[in-house]
């Protein structure tokens, strides 16, 4: 299981800004180990990010994402102390859901 | 173009017309998810999802450094003034896959992303935003002093 991802999200005249960072390798598949040979691709593939049920972002990601993706957007109408849900899923079906706290 | 070609298009269609039934994917992720993320070309890469020929537009802006040190990290944020913005596309012209990732901007969200992409080398960077239903797209130079994409 990876790491949880850090979410921070912050109201501000009447809108939300939403930062997340993830912990992912972001594997292009195309890298070499030392022994030549291909390192298989591995990262993620959506992202989605919920506000009280109410989808605010999606995402479709490859792998040219850098690794440890950053992802920053803003949505209006959220409250203090309501949440930020967000999930994604790589490539290998490997899934993740945090939330965040609006403050 | 050729008839199994168009055999494995309508195929393509029908199974991606099931999974939009079965709720599995919504309208507007599958585009991008089946198959733009392998193309190799700028166009190619354009036509998968829908924008031929985008109009360039002021309303879109990039910010993003004019020189990158580290080709691996390279942060960019994509702002668009274009009322009913749907989507945000990102695309790095001279990666080997030059669709980098896809934002889909549901009403209430604000038209602007940031996140941080891998650049193979210095390359015009692209910003694709859907916005009532036609393309608009910007660009912007970023030099890469040490690449991203390489072992």
């Amino acid at each position: 299981m990876a790491d949880p991802m850090r979410i921070r999200a912050t109201a501000r005249d009447g809108a939300v800004n939403v930062k997340v960072l993830m912990s992912h390798e972001m594997e292009t598949g195309q890298r070499k180990d030392s022994s030549g040979k291909l390192i298989p691709a591995h990262y993620i593939r959506s992202v989605s990010a919920t506000h009280q049920g109410k989808t605010v972002l999606t995402a479709q990601w490859g792998p040219a994402v850098s690794k440890n993706p950053y992802l920053e957007f803003d949505f209006k109408g959220g409250q203090k102390g309501e949440k930020v849900v967000v999930t994604w899923e790589d490539n290998k079906g490997d899934k993740r859901t945090d939330e965040g706290v609006i403050n | 173009m050729n008839h199994s070609r168009r055999k494995a298009i309508k195929t393509g269609g029908g199974l991606l017309a099931m999974l939009f039934a079965a709720g599995i994917l919504k309208p507007g992720d599958a585009l991008a998810q089946a198959d733009a993320f392998s193309m190799k070309t700028l166009a190619e890469a354009m036509r998968a999802i829908g924008a031929q020929n985008p109009a360039a537009s002021d309303a879109i802006i990039i910010k993003a450094p004019a020189i990158a040190e580290n080709g691996a990290v390279v942060p960019v944020a994509v702002e668009s003034k274009l009322p009913g913005t749907e989507s945000i596309t990102l695309m790095v012209e001279k990666n080997p896959t030059p669709l980098v990732a896809s934002f889909g901007i549901p009403a209430g969200t604000t038209g602007s992303v940031s996140t941080r992409v891998k650049m193979g080398q210095t390359s015009d960077v692209y910003a694709l935003v859907k916005a009532d239903g036609k393309f608009y797209m910007a660009k912007k130079e970023i030099k890469i002093t040490l690449g991203g994409c390489g072992g």
